[in-house]
């Protein structure tokens, strides 16, 4: 093989800072998106890949197209409120929703831990077939791999998933306005407890229980309602604030949060204020934050609350007139300040 | 939420703040020792909110920030080697030793576990009777005694497979070794509110009345540090140096007895190096001789380390109040929480920290 043709790209992450890939690479911050924007876009560059977007969306001759996909790798693979399978369906899923995409089609590639229980596999077949149902879409093709014990976590599920544009908005970080209104769905972090207490044997008075679920049909139902979406996005790794940045980043726009407006359970706020996290960096996997215009706002938060059974759902924030690429939140005491992305992953404090 | 909405409450914050500047007739420059309450300060931008006449000097109260590079790669040798199982509180494995940090060795395949409590690494040692558990026993006076109930409760159990690597601090020779710089500033002390849960604070009366300064044991929440801060001020225009305590609702005078008893039977007061400091004498907590067992350092046979800051780092006269994050010609230029140059840009309580996540500008 001549490998001339590759000698123009030199590994643009600085070796010495990171010769190995560290866990905060995954995490969901600063680093992963270092990665993402050095190694993966760097190398695959494409107008597709550059909107940044959860999927790509594309054209066919009969009309467009949204494609993404996900891996899974959590550890515990069964929590409250959901597992592996739950997540990787909904996970595919949503980010097809966030397109503004009717998802149709996932596949599913399972590797398999050598030892990994039949019975284990089972349940979490049985969840994704669940999953798959409420959010109708068919699994309709896959593939497994085992590998050696010891070299997997038991199993890591991986998820494409193929869904339908059936209308003609554009739905992207590029589409934010200035003025818009900036809704959520529910309450934060939810998810990330759930997986931090099991993980971490923390015990805690109420259990709290994942908020996986799937979005489609609360994003379906906007569009049904001729509400004017300029960006959709859930709340994943890095939770409420990362994701705000990198919509800011993309839009280039200043957003302003009114922490007082975003719910967060007591019980949420009680573990977070514990180990040192702030809820609004911590994991969701059913939550969404969608951009729209002043004008269609309180309609949007209506339909999410009546029509969806989002009964939390209300205006966490705007889109401001300064072009200053970042988020700014207004604190419950009064002061405002930054809001970051983090570096790598939350990290539980000493004292 | 109960404790906590009450605590952060926008009506009594004003309340406070108007008084603050109803009662301050000249310029005081007040040092909070914790690095848990500068990023309250920062996160609610309470010094902002302060008028212009008090200055606020962040203090070296962050464990992560202030142990030794030596110590760190100490850690990061032991941690390297095979079998251990290395134990840390998550904040420490991000911060840079003189050549790598933790989470680097974990990459690098090193076997390293956050825990919460050192008691957790008690229960990995019973698990794990063929590996060598080591504990990275950093913080304060409010991290000691559970350093000390894990020992006592591997002395008791038998337990040979577990160590602490020390490096347990204490905070008023720090506050003193402040007081002493010929170039402090320092006219008022915010004490750390947790460290007095435990030692109570006694001791910090021979501190106000040698150096004539009032001393205001203070919480973290923003109303704690307003009324801390107001509780300060009164004494400053009234010329008293009183120990006064804000945070009644944690704190009294003697502390938790029983803490401290297991402490005085388990540690001896060494000096100790800080990092940014240099030596501070009588600041260190090492185990006693009848517990030298359990003692990392003399278990594992560690060559001498030397090691040289980074030059550019000015961590430790930010650590003395004699600077503040955003003077560091360095900051949030070459040194940011992925690049760290010294401990301060990590941890969740060092305030350079602080200000890169709740003041930097694009």
């Amino acid at each position: 093989m001549n490998d001339n043709i590759y000698q123009g790209l030199n590994c643009p992450l600085p070796i010495t800072d990171y010769p190995r890939v560290l866990l905060a690479h995954g995490g969901g911050g600063k680093l992963m998106h270092q990665l993402i924007d050095k190694v993966f876009t760097a190398a695959f560059s494409n107008p597709l890949l550059e909107i940044r977007h959860d999927g790509a969306v594309m054209e066919t001759t009969t009309g467009k197209l949204a494609f993404t996909t996900d891996s899974y790798v959590v550890h515990p693979l069964f929590f409250p409120g959901g597992d592996i399978g739950s997540l990787a369906v909904n996970g595919t899923v949503n980010d097809l929703a966030m397109c503004g995409a009717r998802p149709l089609y996932l596949s599913a590639g399972f590797i398999i831990e050598e030892g990994f229980l039949i019975e284990s596999l089972w349940r979490i077949v049985l969840s994704m077939k669940a999953a798959a149902d409420k959010a109708g879409v068919a699994i309709v093709t896959g593939d497994t791999k085992v590998v050696d014990r010891g070299k997997g976590h038991g199993i890591f599920i991986n998820t494409a998933g193929i869904g339908i544009m059936e209308h003609h908005m554009t739905i992207n970080p590029g589409q934010v306005k200035a003025g818009d209104a900036i809704i959520i769905n529910g309450d934060i972090g939810r998810h990330g407890i759930a997986i931090m207490a099991q993980r971490e044997s923390l015990q805690f008075e109420t259990e709290i229980e994942s908020d996986c679920a799937p979005l489609a049909d609360s994003v379906q139902q906007l569009i049904n309602a001729n509400i004017e979406i300029h960006c959709l996005r859930d709340l994943t790794r890095g939770g409420l604030a990362t994701t705000l940045v990198e919509i800011a980043e993309s839009s280039r726009y200043q957003l302003f949060l009114n922490e007082s407006a975003v719910p967060v359970r007591d019980d949420v706020r009680g573990a977070c204020e514990i180990l040192g996290f702030e809820p609004c960096y911590v994991a969701n996997e059913g939550r969404f934050v969608a951009f729209v215009p002043e004008a269609d706002a309180a309609t949007a938060v209506s339909i999410l609350r009546v029509k969806c059974g989002w009964n939390q759902a209300g205006i966490i924030g705007r889109v401001t007139e300064d072009q200053s690429a970042t988020v700014i939140m207004k604190s419950s005491i009064g002061a405002e300040r930054i809001i970051d992305m983090l570096s790598g992953e939350q990290l539980p404090r000493i004292c | 939420m109960k404790y906590i909405d009450e605590y952060r409450d926008p009506e009594i914050a004003r309340r406070y703040l108007s008084e603050i500047s109803r009662l301050t007739r000249h310029s005081w420059t007040i040092m909070e020792v914790c690095g848990g309450q500068t990023h309250a300060i920062v996160k609610h931008g309470l010094d902002r909110l302060l008028p212009d006449t008090i200055t606020l000097l962040h203090g070296p109260g962050c464990p992560v920030c202030v142990t030794s590079v030596e110590l760190l790669d100490q850690a990061i040798e032991i941690a390297s080697r095979t079998p251990v199982i290395f134990c840390s509180f998550g904040d420490m494995l991000r911060v840079p030793g003189s050549r790598k940090d933790l989470l680097t060795v974990k990459a690098e395949g090193g076997d390293i576990r956050t825990v919460y409590s050192p008691l957790d690494s008690i229960k990995i040692a019973l698990e794990n009777p063929h590996k060598e558990i080591v504990f990275f026993g950093i913080g304060f006076e409010t991290t000691a005694p559970a350093n000390a109930m894990a020992v006592l409760q591997a002395s008791r159990q038998g337990i040979k497979n577990f160590s602490i690597l020390m490096a347990l601090v204490l905070i008023p020779p720090a506050m003193e070794f402040v007081l002493k710089s010929a170039n402090s500033q320092v006219q008022a002390f915010l004490a750390a509110g947790h460290v007095c849960t435990v030692v109570g604070y006694k001791e910090y009366e021979k501190l106000a009345s040698t150096y004539r300064v009032p001393i205001t044991v203070t919480g973290f929440e923003p109303i704690d540090i307003l009324q801390g801060i107001l509780m300060t001020v009164t004494q400053l225009e009234k010329g008293t140096c009183m120990v006064e305590n804000q945070y009644t609702r944690a704190v009294n005078t003697e502390g938790n007895k029983r803490a401290r008893e297991i402490m005085g039977e388990v540690f001896e007061v060494v000096n100790r190096k800080w990092r940014g400091l240099g030596e501070i004498h009588s600041s260190g907590l090492s185990l006693r001789d009848k517990f030298a067992a359990f003692d990392a350092q003399k278990r594992f046979n560690l060559a001498t380390i030397r090691v040289e800051e980074n030059p550019e780092c000015i961590s430790g006269l930010v650590l003395q109040g004699l600077k503040k994050p955003s003077d560091c010609p360095a900051f949030a230029t070459q040194c940011t929480p992925e690049n760290p140059l010294g401990a301060t840009m990590v941890s969740s309580e060092g305030a350079c920290a602080a200000y890169y996540r709740y003041r930097r500008q694009n």
